[in-house]
């Protein structure tokens, strides 16, 4: 199908009195939801009345958004801690819906969701799928995969507050994706960046390009850049969209880029963005890069306040050529940890470290992950240190060794990765911050 | 019969990098060990070298030294008389046996050959062999074949 044009592009909005709100109506509607969150989270959280009495701050100190910087930050750490249903502010019986992520040590980050969350999340992609040129007649292909990740889910939810119809393929066996997306004359599609290249470049290697109706796609779950977007639009002919979220504030759904590509429109009546300076966490100006921090305004299940994603960007309020007045995040420039996003799953280098551990011999806890695109796909090697008192001189037992790791890490990252066995005392030991991570991508 | 006859293999873990088995063979050199055999298996990832040498406690001393990793391993040489089918004839007896061969290289040794047998069981491989009329060679004359 034909990429439209800049020129050409008629700009859809499904909420205008929000997205296109003023920047004081927009500030009113933000101070409304903070000061009854705050006052929720105070009465119905005791982690967080914990950690206000703690600052000595009380719900009516809240007076407004611009009050948000008197409050208590939530992180990660925070979320392992009250694992699974610490931080609900409402009984159990009312969550409607769990989604989740794995987590650095094993145990999984929970999200839980009511029936009015989900409706809200779902609302939100619809305005994204809007912003993407999609309506109620589109078939939208969502071959995130379906489960406790987001990805599926969200973009179903999305299709279906859109109107439009769902195809939840999930992800994998791209050869019957292809299929699909021909005979149900799918008109978008929704997977992580990578994989829409690969698709795409399978498509074209099929030559089956011109049988297909898609005319959009929507990538997010993973860093990607302008010159991996315009070439999966070029091979497909069609217009692509980042889309954005986590987990914790609602899965993605929670940003999205616009025709202009100029950032991603961030939902601002539910999420509210901070973006602060890593070394004393002070708000940064629109422009200048700093942590990406989320206020969940009107979640009920799992209401988040100023949670610190550790991504880093920055933000732009004014109003942007396609009208939004929504603010803009600009694609990460890098995180505040270590963390690596690998075929859009969440892995950090202590997980690496955790799983050999918990081998009990047979190798040192002492790695080396590396990171590449190879065929649009990413690689993860991880370079692993044969156990002194295990080295065998027989192949085969060195190969089973091996084979064990690779699946003890594959259960632990949930995301396969090629083993490399290497001498042992051959990686660098820790002395103070080892680098455990070769990143090769060009992102 | 003791395992006196068994006789000890220098393996060593060889990463597939530049100049590693350079390294290896530079330090053995320099420690003034002798090889006498050796067999170079490789994998995708690593490679594996398999070496009768003159003093197999120094060599791997010397490699340990040098920060790479080396093991000692239980291997028999078996004598092999130059005449078809005579290694034939030696491994038919170990298969009856039903000791387990995990891998084998040879060497000519003066007349004969030597082939290096690693197994699951040394000494048995020896009671097998000695009992069906082979010969198999000692340490003493393995470290210095040829010479």
């Amino acid at each position: 199908m034909a990429k439209v044009t800049l020129s050409d592009w008629k700009e859809q909005i499904r909420t205008p009195e929000i997205e296109c709100m003023s920047r004081d109506e927009m500030t009113a509607l933000q101070s409304e939801r903070l000061v009854k969150q705050v006052k929720n989270v105070y009465e119905n959280v005791e982690f967080y009345r914990k950690k206000m009495d703690d600052l000595g701050i009380l719900p009516e100190d809240i007076k407004s958004i611009e009050d948000i910087g008197k409050l208590p930050f939530t992180t990660k750490e925070d979320l392992r801690d009250n694992y699974p249903f610490g931080l609900l502010a409402v009984p159990q019986s009312k969550i409607a819906r769990v989604q989740g992520t794995s987590g650095t040590t094993g145990k999984l980050t929970l999200a839980s969701y009511t029936q009015k969350d989900v409706d809200v999340w779902g609302e939100c992609v619809a305005r994204g799928l809007t912003m993407a040129g999609l309506s109620a007649a589109d078939r939208i292909h969502v071959c995130y995969g379906y489960g406790l990740f987001t990805g599926g889910m969200g973009l179903d939810l999305g299709a279906q507050a859109l109107g439009a119809m769902a195809i939840p393929m999930s992800s994998g066996n791209t050869k019957r994706q292809l299929m699909c997306m021909e005979d149900f004359g799918a008109t978008a599609f929704a997977c992580t960046p990578s994989y829409a290249l690969y698709l795409a470049e399978a498509a074209a290697e099929a030559g089956i390009v011109d049988r297909l109706q898609i005319r959009a796609s929507i990538n997010g779950a993973e860093p990607w850049t302008e010159e991996m977007r315009k070439k999966i639009e070029s091979i497909l002919n069609i217009n692509s969209f980042d889309i954005y979220g986590l987990c914790e504030i609602t899965g993605p759904g929670v940003a999205m880029d616009c025709i202009h590509h100029k950032g991603l429109h961030v939902y601002e009546d539910y999420f509210y963005p901070e973006i602060l300076n890593p070394a004393d966490q002070s708000a940064c100006a629109d422009g200048e890069t700093g942590e990406l921090v989320f206020t969940t305004l009107a979640k009920e299940g799992m209401p988040l306040i100023r949670y610190r994603t550790k991504d880093l960007t920055s933000i732009e309020h004014g109003t942007c050529q396609c009208g939004r007045t929504l603010p803009r995040i600009q694609k990460f420039t890098g995180r505040t940890d270590d963390m690596k996003v690998i075929r859009g799953v969440n892995v950090f280098p202590t997980q690496v470290e955790t799983a050999l551990l918990s081998m009990g011999g047979g190798v040192a806890p002492h790695y080396m992950m590396i990171v590449d695109r190879e065929n649009n796909l990413d690689v993860l090697t991880v370079m692993v240190e044969v156990d002194e008192k295990y080295f065998s001189d027989e192949i085969r037992k060195l190969d089973q060794l091996k084979a064990k790791v690779g699946a003890v890490l594959k259960q632990a990252l949930g995301v396969s990765a090629r083993v490399k066995l290497v001498e042992p005392k051959t990686i660098q030991r820790s002395e103070g911050k080892a680098k455990r991570v070769i990143d090769n991508r060009e992102l | 019969m003791s395992v006196s006859n068994t006789i000890q293999q220098l393996s060593v873990f060889l990463e597939n990098r530049e100049g590693r088995l350079d390294e290896v063979l530079k330090v053995l050199s320099a420690a003034e060990v002798n090889i006498v055999a050796l067999s170079l298996a490789d994998t995708s990832d690593y490679g594996m070298l398999r070496m009768i040498v003159s003093d197999p406690q120094k060599g791997r001393s010397a490699l340990k030294e040098a920060g790479i990793t080396a093991m000692l391993t239980d291997v028999v040489a078996l004598r092999v008389p130059h005449a078809t089918g005579s290694l034939c004839k030696a491994m038919h007896q170990i298969v009856e046996g039903e000791v387990n061969v995990e891998y084998m290289y040879a060497f000519a040794n003066g007349s004969d050959a030597a082939a290096v047998l690693k197994s699951d069981d040394p000494a048995r491989v020896i009671d097998i062999l000695k009992g069906s009329g082979f010969d198999v060679y000692s340490a003493d004359e393995a470290y210095r074949a040829n010479q």
